[in-house]
């Protein structure tokens, strides 16, 4: 039931409105509203009880094992909740002077440092709203890097065929054209066909690294020499940076810009779909374009004094991308989050992700599961592809995931990469235990023999949640997508 | 270890199952000079107790002032129930609702909201959400230029009343793909859009006009009128507007004959904290023809194999994971957390509740431009119909009367001299349904005995 | 295996035209297509009156979990679109090659039919997408 239909008009059962209507005499009649809006009208009871059953149909980290390949869901600290929601942090204006806002520009100042350090970059902007405005970020700096030289032929952005599909959306809006490279069966890139692709109109190449094959590439020195040669700049995709955090550090690896995903590798809540936060860190050359604002520091000796720095600052800058500081509260959660991990932690992040990964795919691959890339070590996550399973039973990838829901598992990412048919992709996190992932591979194994012994029992799942599969046809034929009152 | 729950012999049992000699093995594939070393410039862990005080100490800096200042980001009371339920572990730590059957509970609050936000605009359909408000509206200009295929050009028009931090957010986004932002001047007395100033537009070719109501200086424009001009310049019309102010003023679906064809605006009213510009959300909304031209998430209601009623991502063709280097636009995420906040929200306080917030704010707002038109040399620049912000003009520098107030714990307003050499020494103004008698009596004597001490300086 | 009528002419990107005796050419997509892409829930067509040419895109066909461009395998005026698939999508699923077509072009230059697959030659390269 709809909230909207869980009212009755004229109730009015709650205590936050003000208890005065006041008179409004001053706007003219044909500027106010018409019609009121049909808004829920129910009481607070209704409204705390309506939400909280909802959230009660949702699965979450909190709840479960959450093994969503790409997406890193790893536990969200508590505590990085509570400190970004002091008063003092929760009440202070976007635009209020800096004599009131040293403590958030201190927090700011040093995620700044830490995340140079932790990638080999000369500089971050933390100001992205996400990944893909990360990404925006990346590209469009590499935009005004090419054109303050001059060169202005360049207008391709390579991007290896199994990348995000945020890769060459995001090529597009920065006003370039998209020309794909083929992966080789090894899951690294063909370097053959890129020696082929690049050339005087080539700007960057956009890359993951683990790639989104769940694998190290092996070349990225050598792909790095080839496009830098050709003239163009590597962007590093960090939708996988926790399984090199602390380990290899995209500046080492010849990487120019690259955004990182706070919401993934920092720990920050992924709030049901966001809000993400996408800083970009770059190197020299690219300094000049960061995004604003940037938090800088006055050092005139005694207490450091802490500074927005703005277009005056950074004239050659990209520019602002939201109207303030971006998505400063998980900004400040990903900065407690690196305090609590420390200098020490950084490297633990990616070695117990890796080992939960290996540990979980060696499990899987004993129970019968066939690997994408067997010959090879899982990041901090992999693929398993039940190509096998749909020709001989008829049971696909898609009815194993809805499956592992009546288990109590969420289900890993479903047919991504595109690349690798009928694919599982596998992200334990390093915030699991042994036991959970035991306990994933038991309903992984039972869920085997299921599609074996009754393929229609798996194929009808889920049986346990509010609702069985879904029209999406329907959803989309019959558009309905807002409530309107009978 | 923090947040890694190993034991000595979980490790060596799972280094055995693998078949590794060390958790070092594992990374073997990577060349060893490309290892990092030691990262010194991280500083060394700390437990929650430490950090807690350290942030406890820097939130209270940040604290204390009474804070006048609006331009796009409003101070409002939010109810208790707001985010105990928002940061609930089941919202909070959920993502996407890929899996449509194990994310119902977000996936109806998003339809809920994509309803509430449909009822408050008076337009037929809502995203998601989108980032914020300044890129929803650049999201919004991408959008119209799709979508009118009448224009051929790759030119909007933009009100010079539009909030020019926005202004701003929309050129580093659209620039790249060759797309023109025309701006259209303001009346400086009336601080509305100059109606004269369009006619020197008529008959060429621009996708859309963007208007905001009320626009950045708190005033309301002649929405009806702007409206109806566009549409009869071929252009659409696409609105920023404020939510708390819907409730009260025309929604962009009343405006003008035909209403207007895309709504962006701030989320940040219904029920988010100010916290330093984040994370808030853009609402978008459109009339029905344009849905497809949507960007971001869109969830449809619909039914399950038998027959119940559930809730999915639905016209996933326009986005980036399916359409790639085609899609709408480049977004992945909405802002989930802060649209939870704001259902949550919108239904406690209902069209009633938030009506009664802003007619609050408005009154708020008179009162206190009355106090301060009384005060010498002062002049509140604003005089025509208006919603919650006021531009003031001061006798003396803006700048150095804020910082003087500012020493006083009153943070007076946003200065505007920067941005617009026309309002020399004014700020914009903004006393929200929070503000008591009170305070806002104590915003005039902080600015009296700012203006004494400037005047002594002098002297 | 699915229908490929014989008086049809292909383009390997699964596009059909049939060329009526007035030089209007119809234009779809094949039976093949519509398999692949599974349940149809959205054609943009171009606009009538729009000029369109061979090899370019000319409008996207849509379901849940793909979107294709529609490519026009001849050059010319759009005469007509085929409004019914606006309300009724599935029409693309059921009759791809009947009242599942998508717009009619007035045809300009005969010699863009020449490139294009017969029957047999589109059928050969279903059958190697297949493999």
């Amino acid at each position: 039931m709809l909230i909207f239909e869980r009212g009755v008009k004229g109730r009015t059962a709650t205590a936050q409105a003000p208890l005065v209507k006041a008179d409004v005499t001053d706007i003219p009649e044909s500027l106010m509203r018409k019609n009121k809006a049909a808004m829920p009208e129910v009481s607070e009871l209704q409204v705390v009880r309506h939400y909280t059953n909802l959230s009660r149909k949702n699965f979450s980290i909190d709840t479960q094992f959450y093994p969503l390949g790409s997406c890193t869901m790893k536990y969200n600290p508590r505590g990085a909740h509570k400190v970004a929601s002091l008063p003092g942090f929760l009440n202070r204006h976007p635009l209020a002077p800096e004599s009131y806002s040293q403590g958030y520009l201190a927090s700011v100042y040093e995620l700044q440092e830490i995340l140079k350090e932790v990638t080999g970059m000369a500089g971050v902007s933390l100001s992205p709203m996400a990944g893909a405005q990360g990404e925006f970020a990346g590209v469009a700096m590499i935009r005004a890097y090419h054109e303050k030289r001059g060169d202005h032929d360049r207008c391709e952005i390579i991007v290896p065929i199994a990348a995000h599909g945020t890769n060459p959306a995001t090529a597009v809006m920065c006003g370039y054209k998209v020309k794909e490279i083929p992966v080789l069966n090894d899951g690294d890139v063909d370097v053959d066909a890129l020696k082929e692709a690049v050339g005087p109109q080539t700007a960057g190449i956009m890359m993951t690294n683990p790639s989104t094959c769940g694998v190290f590439e092996r070349q990225i020195e050598v792909i790095a020499k080839v496009v830098h040669d050709a003239g163009g700049l590597l962007y590093y995709d960090g939708a996988n940076l926790n399984a090199i955090l602390g380990k290899v550090r995209p500046g080492d690896m010849g990487f120019d810009v690259l955004h990182m995903n706070l919401h993934k590798t920092f720990a920050t809540p992924h709030g049901g779909g966001g809000p993400g936060s996408g800083p970009v860190a770059v190197g020299e050359r690219l300094l000049p374009y960061l995004p604003t604002p940037i938090a800088g520091i006055e050092d005139a000796g005694g207490e450091p004094d802490y500074c927005w720095l703005g277009e005056e600052a950074l004239p050659d800058s990209i520019g602002r991308l939201s109207a303030f500081m971006g998505n400063a509260g998980i900004i400040l959660r990903a900065y407690i989050y690196a305090l609590f991990v420390g200098r020490d932690g950084m490297q633990r992040v990616s070695e117990f992700s890796t080992l939960n990964a290996n540990y979980l795919m060696k499990k899987l691959a004993d129970a019968g599961f066939d690997l994408a890339y067997k010959d090879r070590r899982a990041t901090h996550e992999f693929i398993i592809t039940l190509s096998k399973q749909s020709k001989e039973l008829g049971v696909t990838a898609m009815d194993f995931a809805k499956r592992l829901l009546d288990y109590g598992y969420h289900a890993p990412t479903t047919y991504f990469p595109l690349l690798v048919p009928e694919c599982l992709l596998i992200e334990p996190t390093e915030t699991e235990s042994i036991d959970e992932m035991d306990g994933f591979v038991e309903a992984m194994t039972q869920i085997l023999k299921e599609a074996e012994n009754s393929a229609d029992l798996v194929k009808g799942a889920p049986y346990t949640q509010p609702v069985k599969r879904l029209d999406d046809v329907k959803a989309a034929r019959e558009l309905d997508v807002s409530y309107s009152p009978q | 270890m923090p947040f890694i729950p190993h034991t000595e012999d979980d490790i060596q049992k799972m280094l055995e199952t693998i078949g590794a000699q060390s958790i070092d093995q594992l990374f073997d594939e990577i060349p060893a000079h490309l290892r990092a070393g030691a990262l010194d410039a991280i500083p060394p862990a700390r437990s929650e107790m430490e950090i807690m005080r350290l942030m406890s100490d820097r939130a209270e800096q940040d604290s204390g002032a009474l804070c006048f200042i609006g331009a796009g980001a409003y101070e409002h009371h939010i109810p208790a129930a707001v985010w105990d339920i928002a940061a609930r572990g089941e919202f909070m730590t959920a993502y996407t609702p890929y899996q449509a059957e194990a994310s119902q509970g977000t996936l109806q609050l998003i339809y809920e909201f994509q309803s509430m936000m449909t009822a408050l605009t008076g337009l037929d359909v809502s995203n998601a959400s989108l980032y914020d408000g300044a890129s929803g509206l650049a999201e919004a200009v991408l959008m119209a230029i799709r979508a009118n295929r009448k224009s051929k050009s790759k030119r909007v028009l933009i009100a010079g009343t539009v909030h020019p931090l926005y202004k701003k957010v929309v050129n580093s986004i659209v620039h790249n793909q060759k797309i023109e932002l025309v701006e259209v001047a303001f009346d400086s007395a009336s601080l509305t859009t100059d109606l004269s100033a369009l006619s020197q537009f008529e008959g060429d070719d621009f996708a859309a006009l963007v208007i905001a109501q009320p626009n950045f200086f708190g005033t309301l424009e002649d929405v009806h009128q702007l409206t109806d001009w566009a549409h009869q310049q071929k252009m659409l019309v696409v609105g920023v507007i404020n939510p708390t102010a819907a409730t009260l003023i025309s929604p962009p679906g009343e405006w003008g004959e035909h209403g207007a064809d895309i709504a962006v605006g701030e989320g940040q009213p219904m029920g988010i904290p100010l916290a330093s510009g984040g994370p808030y959300f853009g609402f978008i909304c459109c009339k029905q023809a344009l849905v497809r031209q949507m960007p971001g998430r869109i969830i449809g209601r619909t039914v399950d194999l038998d027959g119940k009623e559930g809730f999915a991502l639905t016209l996933q063709a326009r986005e980036q994971h399916i359409r790639r280097s085609k899609a709408t636009s480049n977004i992945c995420t909405n802002q989930g957390l802060a649209v939870t906040a704001a259902t949550v929200y919108m239904s406690l306080l209902g069209q009633e509740g938030i009506e009664r917030v802003a007619r609050a704010c408005h009154a708020n707002t008179n009162h206190l431009a009355s106090l301060l038109s009384a005060v010498p040399g002062v002049e509140v620049v604003s005089t025509g119909p208006r919603f919650h912000e006021f531009v003031l003009r001061l006798p003396k520098s803006s700048r150095l009367v804020l910082e003087h107030m500012e020493l006083q714990g009153v943070l007076g307003g946003h200065d505007l001299s920067d941005t617009f050499p026309e309002l020399e020494n004014c700020i914009l103004v903004c006393a929200t349904e929070t503000k008591t008698d009170q305070d806002l009596n104590g915003y005039v004597n902080a600015l009296e005995i700012s203006l004494k001490e400037l005047e002594a300086v002098e002297c | 295996m699915s229908n490929i009528p014989g008086e049809l002419k292909y383009l390997s990107s699964h596009e059909w035209v049939r060329v009526e005796a007035d030089g209007t050419a119809t234009i779809g997509i094949t039976d093949h297509a519509q398999d692949l892409l599974g349940d149809v829930v959205f054609v943009e067509l171009p606009e009538v009156g729009a000029e369109i040419n061979s090899g370019e895109e000319a409008g996207v066909v849509e379901s849940v979990k793909a979107a294709s461009d529609i490519f026009s395998p001849v050059s010319g005026e759009v005469l007509a679109i085929n409004e019914a698939l606006e309300e009724s999508p599935d029409l693309v699923n059921n009759e791809p090659y009947e009242d599942g077509w998508f717009f009619k072009v007035k045809l300009t230059d005969e010699s863009d039919l020449e490139p294009l697959l017969d029957a047999d030659a589109y059928s050969a390269v279903c059958e190697a997408e297949d493999h």
